[in-house]
């Protein structure tokens, strides 16, 4: 806040004046700096409308250090001739005064002087003219006292390439009255307080503007993560569809139920090392429901269940190797299993979780992203049924081209009826990752800025809430 | 699925007729891609290698992965032509040689230890073009890769009969006592240098690991002692197939029969279409040691019968039994109606050894009817839904021993973690058992991030667990972090009362340790933890800052 005295003194002036009054005059008549009246005008703008400031901007000449001491003390030349007395001077002597060098050049141009070269002893300088008129002290004076405008632009120039005179921009601020001028002053108030409410003296107050360019505090709150919103958006999907979740979490599973309860032949290249992460403690799962492994077993390697089978020896020893699963089937196929030790019922599940891939990790792969898996087991459901329900889902989704982004298909009867499922029972599944739709929707081209400790927290903070169907 | 690379030229010169790329793209069978062998090469080798390349239009085919009869280019063709109704599917004979003995391949009884199949058949008066030559080398390695699963659970050799003379018998032998010219070599190697010779080959070293460790390789011999192969890694050189062949001896090495006689019946049945009684295939007889004596190939043909209401019912269309009987002849299964009922006899040929249930049969009649043809129903299937209180989150699952254990001064015994036996990387060798170093990663990720940095994770973990099937469960958890200049103890604790709240536990009592950490007992049992990371840790985890911590379990709340 600037000086509340050069305030006032500033609001008493305006009052008296009918239009206004410029800043720089006033700090000339009030004795002051400039920069304290325009301290002044900028307090009383906060203030509200109480002044107008409108900024001007003018040139103006003002004196060099230089062109101020030869106001003072005469120009160099001048200076060269009054201390030149008649028996002449030394032109060395002369040299050795501060202004002797520029004042002998141009006091010689102006014929004031004269050298004799010959006389004895050295050059000496004798004066020419009896008396001089120092027109540059006189025209720098002009501008001392601010009558630029007596002198003619190439004399100010002249006077500029001698560095004695100098061009500068001044601002100032025409001030006049505002709207709601007065010369007493309240203090605005930056905010409303209980006080204020209770005693009713905001009625009284001013309040200062907020800034609404200004950026507000950011809300101190949580951020899920994108692959969350997602999966919440496709949980509702589900749920909205009729669809139970499925619990999954088994993250180990045995090999039995990850590929041989599914049909999956012990030989198939996604049970390689390469393919799947197998554990070498706890190594082996030791349970299983024997007459159903049985069943499995006959089924993969003489065929069964009006099957061919596989013709291969089927091998407990494989089908007991723990692994971390590579897909939420193997929940479905537990799931199914159980379904068929009860008596039959329709059942539509889901499930969104992680599995696990021995993969080589690059831009789009990890060894571990979530998978969505959706199944519906009923008698007689038909490939047009899979279709039907496969384009509500997508549709739900937002997303035409659905056959490239997940697979599905019809549970195999090599599968359904070794675990007791009723024959005309048929089960359709599709199944996709949560990470692809997740990296579309929020333009993620790098998995490793999504998933794990690489994660980019600044995409958390900043990522959008998910409207799927948008 | 593999893809099979064709030359449009050829594909469109075997088919007797040009077609429109969309209207391959069309077909049900295909989903092709057209490309050239410039383009490839350019994509992978960079374009100043691409510029001596061909600009021959390949066509990239997706076939299905148990679609072996479709890997080269005669199947295809064979397979649209039989699609469009322009060709009958031939049928494919086995047949004596027209004079003498069949070529006989004995198998001695020390292929036991090591791979103890093989199958064998000749192809007769056979004619080679390059391109021909081409697709029957090109046809053997793709079968290698797929359903010989690279070779380990069947090998091919292919000989040139004229230059060796049978009987031919199979054994296996000390690496040291088998020497011979392998393919494209110019002199006789041991098979103990070929294994060290094949190290650095860039297509043969992923072979050696299926015997390399055995005590006897296979090897098969001609009757003057002649090495025909050293299956599964490489031929002998003087019996090797040229242009100029004209009698072909095949013979498949295996440790699974069923898969070997599939493999022989495809190569067969794909390339006695150039023998001068075209799909005709000479017999050969294997020999067991237990002196069993089987013919091959099999060229089996078997029947099946189902109801086109079968059909109707599971693909959700209705058509006759004529129509579904010409949709499944269309897939080169030949199918009449035998007017009982609605009945179906379904020939099923030995090149769709896929088809191995009537679900494979139905699957076959929806696609050559087309699946976008098959109208589109809502399942009846009346349900309500649950849902399983669920989370989870974004840090992984799996971890190195060191997060879980030494980072944070414990030892891996006391963690009752889970291992990984093939971690690719160091990343991968245990199941995670606390969730704290995955957020303490994932801050020092993000360590230009503005202070204080307050992180939370609910996920799972996985602890050994004897009394469960597999000997491991899933434990839910729930964890919290505060990074900042000061460590915020009370921030963690504040959570932690707040998480009691609205898990309506009132029973809550922390017992501090002396020191900075406390337990959190929830009805009289210990729950989990909360305190002041130690500084040794915050340093093992390259922080900086002071950090309080929360990780409890939270199963019980469930």
């Amino acid at each position: 806040m600037a000086d509340t005295g050069v305030v006032e003194t500033l609001l008493r002036l305006i009052e008296k004046v009918d239009d206004g009054v410029d800043s720089l005059e006033v700090a000339a008549s009030l004795g002051v700096d400039h920069q304290v009246i325009v301290g002044a005008v900028k307090s009383l703008q906060a203030l509200g409308d109480i002044i107008s400031a409108e900024l001007r901007s003018s040139k103006h000449w003002e004196l060099t250090e230089e062109g101020t001491e030869i106001a003072e003390q005469g120009s160099h030349e001048a200076r060269v001739f009054s201390s030149i007395p008649l028996e002449g001077l030394a032109q060395s002597e002369l040299m050795k005064l501060s202004f002797g060098k520029i004042g002998f050049s141009k006091a010689m141009s102006n014929k004031w002087i004269r050298v004799d070269k010959s006389h004895e002893g050295g050059p000496r300088i004798f004066k020419t003219v009896e008396s001089i008129d120092d027109q540059v002290r006189e025209k720098l004076l002009l501008v001392k006292k601010a009558n630029t405008a007596q002198l003619e632009e190439k004399e100010k120039n002249e006077l500029k390439k001698r560095k004695l005179l100098s061009e500068v921009t001044v601002k100032s601020y025409w001030i006049s009255k505002g709207i709601s001028f007065s010369t007493t002053i309240t203090k605005q108030e930056t905010e409303l307080t209980p006080e204020m409410v209770a005693n009713g003296s905001w009625k009284e107050k001013k309040f200062k503007p907020y800034n609404f360019e200004a950026m507000g505090v950011a809300p101190d709150c949580g951020h899920l993560h994108p692959l969350m919103k997602v999966r919440t958006q496709f949980r509702q999907i589900f749920l909205e569809m009729g669809f139970t979740e499925m619990p999954t979490n088994n993250f180990i599973e045995s090999s039995f139920w990850n590929f041989d309860s599914l049909f999956q032949p012990q030989q198939h290249p996604a049970r390689d090392q390469h393919d799947t992460f197998f554990l070498s403690d706890p190594a082996l799962a030791h349970e299983f429901p024997q007459d159903y492994l049985e069943r499995v077993k006959k089924v993969h390697s003489e065929g069964g269940f009006g099957s061919q089978g596989y013709k291969y020896d089927w091998k407990i020893e494989e089908a007991q190797k723990n692994i971390l699963r590579t897909h939420t089937t193997a929940v479905s196929a537990r799931m199914l299993y159980k379904l068929a030790q009860q008596k039959f019922t329709p059942v539509k599940y889901f499930s969104i979780d992680r599995v696990f891939r021995n993969e080589t990790l690059d831009a789009t792969h990890l060894a571990e992203f979530h998978q969505i898996e959706g199944v519906v087991a009923d008698y007689g459901l038909t490939l047009g049924d899979l279709m039907g329900i496969l384009h509500q889902f997508f549709t739900k989704l937002g997303l035409k081209k659905w056959v490239e982004v997940g697979n599905s298909g019809v549970f195999r009867p090599e599968m359904l009826l070794p675990m007791g499922l009723p024959e005309d029972v048929s089960v359709i599944a599709w199944g996709l990752s949560l990470e692809r739709p997740t990296m579309i929707k929020y333009g993620i081209n790098n998995i490793r800025e999504l998933v794990g400790h690489k994660v980019n927290l600044q995409m958390v903070y900043d990522s959008p809430i998910c409207r799927l169907e948008s | 699925m593999p893809t099979v690379g064709v030359k449009r030229d050829l594909l469109f010169k075997a088919l007797g007729r040009t077609y429109s790329e969309s209207y391959l793209l069309h077909l049900s069978l295909l989903n092709s891609l057209q490309t050239s062998e410039k383009e490839i090469i350019s994509r992978e080798q960079g374009d100043s290698k691409a510029s001596g390349a061909s600009d021959t239009i390949l066509y990239k085919i997706d076939v299905p992965a148990n679609r072996y009869d479709l890997l080269c280019l005669e199947g295809l063709v064979r397979g649209l032509q039989v699609f469009k109704n322009t060709l009958e599917a031939p049928r494919y004979r086995r047949v004596s040689p027209s004079s003498g003995e069949p070529q006989k391949l004995v198998i001695t009884k020390e292929t036991a230890a090591v791979r103890p199949h093989a199958v064998a058949a000749v192809l007769r008066n056979i004619t080679f073009t390059q391109e021909r030559y081409d697709s029957f080398i090109e046809l053997q390695e793709k079968l290698h890769q797929n359903i010989c699963r690279k070779r380990s659970l069947v090998a091919i050799g292919t000989h040139d009969l004229d230059t060796i003379s049978g009987p031919f018998t199979y054994t296996a032998k000390p690496p040291g006592d088998i020497s011979f010219k392998p393919l494209n070599q110019t002199k006789e190697y041991t098979a103990t240098q070929l294994m060290s010779l094949y190290k650095t080959d860039s297509h043969l070293r992923h072979y050696l690991h299926i015997i390399e460790d055995k005590p006897v390789y296979p090897v098969i011999y001609d009757s003057n002692g002649i090495v025909l192969s050293m299956p599964p890694i490489i031929n002998g050189d003087h019996s090797k197939i040229t242009l100029k062949t004209k009698n072909v001896f095949i013979e498949c090495t295996a440790t699974d029969v069923t898969k070997a006689k599939i493999v022989l019946d495809m190569m067969v049945t794909m390339f006695s279409e150039y023998c001068s009684q075209p799909f005709t295939v000479e017999e050969a007889e294997v020999v067991y040691p237990d002196g069993k004596t089987y013919k091959y190939p099999e060229l089996a043909y078997r029947k099946e019968k189902l109801s086109s209401e079968f059909i109707n019912r599971k693909v959700g269309i209705n058509e006759s039994t004529e129509k579904i009987a010409q949709l499944l002849t269309r897939m080169c299964l030949l199918s009449q109606a035998t007017g009982v009922g609605d009945e179906i006899e379904v020939e099923i040929p030995p090149t769709r050894s896929d088809i191995i249930h009537a679900c494979d049969i139905m699957e076959d009649a929806a696609m050559a009817y087309g699946f976008n043809n098959i109208p589109r129903t809502t399942p009846r299937t009346y349900t309500v839904a649950n849902q399983v209180p669920g989370f989870s989150s974004a840090c992984l699952m799996c971890c190195s021993q060191e997060d879980i254990a030494e980072k944070l001064a414990k030892k891996i015994s006391e963690t009752k973690a889970v291992h990984i036996s093939n971690p690719k990387t160091a990343e991968f060798q245990v199941a995670r058992t606390t969730l704290l170093p995955g957020l303490l990663k994932t801050i020092a990720a993000n360590r230009k991030m503005p202070l204080p940095l307050k992180l939370f994770e609910i996920s799972d973990v996985v602890l050994k667990d004897e009394t469960k099937d597999v000997g491991a469960r899933n434990s839910r958890r729930f964890c919290a972090v505060y990074y900042n200049k000061s460590p915020g103890f009370e921030v963690i604790h504040g959570l932690l009362d707040r998480t009691m709240q609205l898990l309506e536990v009132k029973s809550v009592h922390s017992t501090f340790f002396p020191g900075r950490c406390a337990e959190i007992f929830v009805r009289g049992k210990s729950v989990g933890r909360l305190g002041v990371l130690h500084p040794d840790v915050i340093n093992r985890f390259e922080l900086t800052m002071p950090c309080s911590a929360l990780e409890m379990d939270i199963e019980p709340f469930l």
